[in-house]
């Protein structure tokens, strides 16, 4: 399942990465011998095994529905690149 | 006092010998000279640092010293620390600085230490070499020319170079083991949810796992009984008792089943590195351990699985970095999709846009049975080796790396270097705890000796690495580069 540049462009514009066609071209290349090692994988049976997403089969824990956090908004703006009035600034979306 | 371990700190300190400040003022004046040539720290917080020792002195004087009061550290540069930068070692995050600390960060200054600063690390602790940092690549205190080691590169130097008695680390695929054994120092990688992932800055959240790098497993395990429990904030963290670490180092090791994997013995090892490894073994024979050879099979398709399922879940964790809540954000955005491609263009390096790319390519729509199933069916194999080889030994031992410390610039190519993990990443699929000890030199350079266990068995593989640190002296050896500016 060799990638092309086309490949490398569509999985850059879904991960919302800026590539230019010379920064495709390269990628092609090193995504391509990564994905051949990746291939041998193929060669194991894994039929009937179950996929392991969690080391220790370890499930997700609930809590209550209860408020844990204070608001820390203010704090956690000032690491923002652009904010107003409380809000996270972009450029505008809807005319 | 720079040459000391934590525990011989900790009697100085307790005898009175010296202070903490005066302790963290030598670390820092050391780290002033010697750090523009090693560039083990991207962050250096001398006025913290030396107003936490005076804290840790007032308590030693107020009788409230603690087994870690006053004991300097650093922090590998991915632990959320709060109104300090925190850069993942990323462009992403030259600016970024915290609003608050991580569970280790908090546990580890509860404890009394004193953090002497941030240590480089590869970019999102994505590389082998510490040659992926935003900052500049690591060098190795052993030999300026070669690596130290990643993604905990600059923690291992800092150790190695007598900066810092000990350096926390984060550990994907190895980035504890493999830059402490290249450095010559002891590294510690947990069991999977063992201590807490909050506030450390995610890479693969199934595989992440933070622990210590120090001079000596008896340190190693000082700090794990620092940072080692449950916390509320990390679902992933594991509801169990912590014991006291130290409690069973000195254990007598007679009768001891020790493990060989046959395939970490084979093609692409090393010959000299297979014969340092073989004599440390050896001692661990005369110690009354008995030595036999084990298999796991799946190995050899542990790299495949990891380069799937790491790049996946890093392609997730890091779509946050979007230049709208905090970090890089390109100049003058002609729309949203714009901020957010030039955003990511120009605040990720190169391996973390390969990572980024591969993951989401084995993501999409079409690709994902083929990739991401397969290799999370495939590392439930590779568990399952470890825990079939458990029920025949206690432990495994082997290399931690192929090789010893590669030059600078050797490995161009992404496949070459990931091929270097070999012996350490199929341990973080498995979530099992491994320690890398020093057990001798090649040319010059460190070799570590790894040690495996089962999950959670942390008390016996210090144990193990300790009983070893006191029949060996590899593991008091300096370089020549920390002896000659000292």
């Amino acid at each position: 399942m060799a990638l092309e540049q086309a490949d490398v462009q569509r999985a850059a514009h879904l991960a919302r990465l800026g590539l230019n066609d010379g920064d495709a071209a390269r990628y092609v290349d090193d995504l391509n011998r990564i994905l051949a090692m990746v291939d041998q994988l193929q060669r194991v049976d894994t039929d009937d095994i179950a996929p392991l997403s969690h080391p220790l089969d370890a499930t997700q824990r609930l809590r209550a529905d209860e408020v844990t956090e204070s608001d820390r908004r203010t704090q956690f703006q000032r690491c923002a690149p652009a904010v107003e009035n409380g809000l996270y600034l972009v450029p505008r979306v809807v005319e | 006092m720079h040459d000391k371990t934590l525990s011989e700190l900790a009697a100085g300190l307790a005898s009175g010998e010296f202070t903490s400040h005066e302790l963290t003022q030598h670390l820092l004046s050391r780290i002033d000279c010697l750090d523009g040539e090693l560039n083990s720290f991207i962050t250096v917080t001398p006025d913290t640092a030396l107003k936490a020792a005076e804290r840790a002195d007032a308590a030693r004087a107020a009788g409230q010293a603690g087994a870690l009061t006053g004991l300097p550290l650093a922090l590998k540069d991915i632990f959320c620390t709060q109104g300090v930068k925190t850069s993942a070692g990323s462009r992403m995050l030259d600016d970024f600085v915290s609003p608050y600390d991580a569970t280790v960060v908090e546990k580890l200054a509860d404890a009394g230490t004193v953090s002497l600063g941030k240590t480089n690390m590869d970019e999102f602790a994505m590389g082998s070499s510490n040659e992926n940092s935003h900052y500049g690549p690591v060098k190795n205190p052993w030999d300026l020319t070669a690596v130290s080691g990643g993604s905990s590169g600059g923690s291992a130097a800092a150790v190695a170079a007598g900066l810092v008695p000990a350096a926390m680390g984060t550990d994907t695929g190895g980035s504890i083991r493999q830059p402490a054994a290249f450095c010559g120092i002891t590294g510690l990688k947990p069991t999977y949810g063992r201590v807490s992932r909050y506030g450390m800055i995610a890479y693969a959240s199934s595989l992440d796992q933070a622990g210590p790098l120090a001079r000596t497993a008896e340190d190693c395990a000082l700090l794990l009984n620092a940072i080692a429990g449950h916390d509320l904030r990390d679902s992933t963290s594991v509801a169990r008792g912590v014991p006291d670490y130290t409690a069973e180092l000195d254990a007598p090791l007679a009768g001891l089943k020790i493990g060989l994997p046959k395939e970490y013995f084979g093609e692409g090892l090393d010959p000299t590195v297979a014969a340092t490894v073989h004599e440390a073994i050896e001692v661990f024979e005369t110690l009354g351990a008995s030595v036999r050879e084990v298999s796991l099979p799946h190995t050899h398709y542990a790299i495949p699985a990891y380069y799937v399922i790491a790049p996946a879940e890093a392609s997730s964790n890091l779509s946050r970095f979007d230049g709208v809540r905090f970090g890089h954000r390109c100049d003058d955005p002609k729309d949203l999709i714009d901020l957010y491609e030039r955003t990511r263009a120009e605040g990720f390096g190169e391996e973390v846009k390969r990572r980024i790319l591969i993951g989401t390519h084995t993501l999409s729509e079409g690709f994902f049975d083929a990739y991401y199933k397969k290799a999370q069916q495939v590392r439930r194999l590779i568990r399952q080796d470890f825990l079939d080889a458990f029920e025949q030994v206690d432990v495994l031992m082997g290399p931690a790396s192929p090789t010893p410390a590669f030059d600078l610039g050797a490995k161009s190519d992404p496949v070459s270097m990931y091929l270097q993990d070999i012996y350490t990443i199929a341990v973080n699929l498995a979530g099992i705890p491994g320690i890398s000890v020093p057990a001798g030199f090649v040319d010059g350079r460190p070799v570590g000796l790894q040690v495996l266990g089962t999950h959670f068995a942390e008390e016996r593989l210090l144990n193990v690495a300790h009983r070893f640190q006191q029949a060996t002296d590899w593991h008091l050896r300096r370089p020549a580069f920390a002896e000659e500016n000292a």
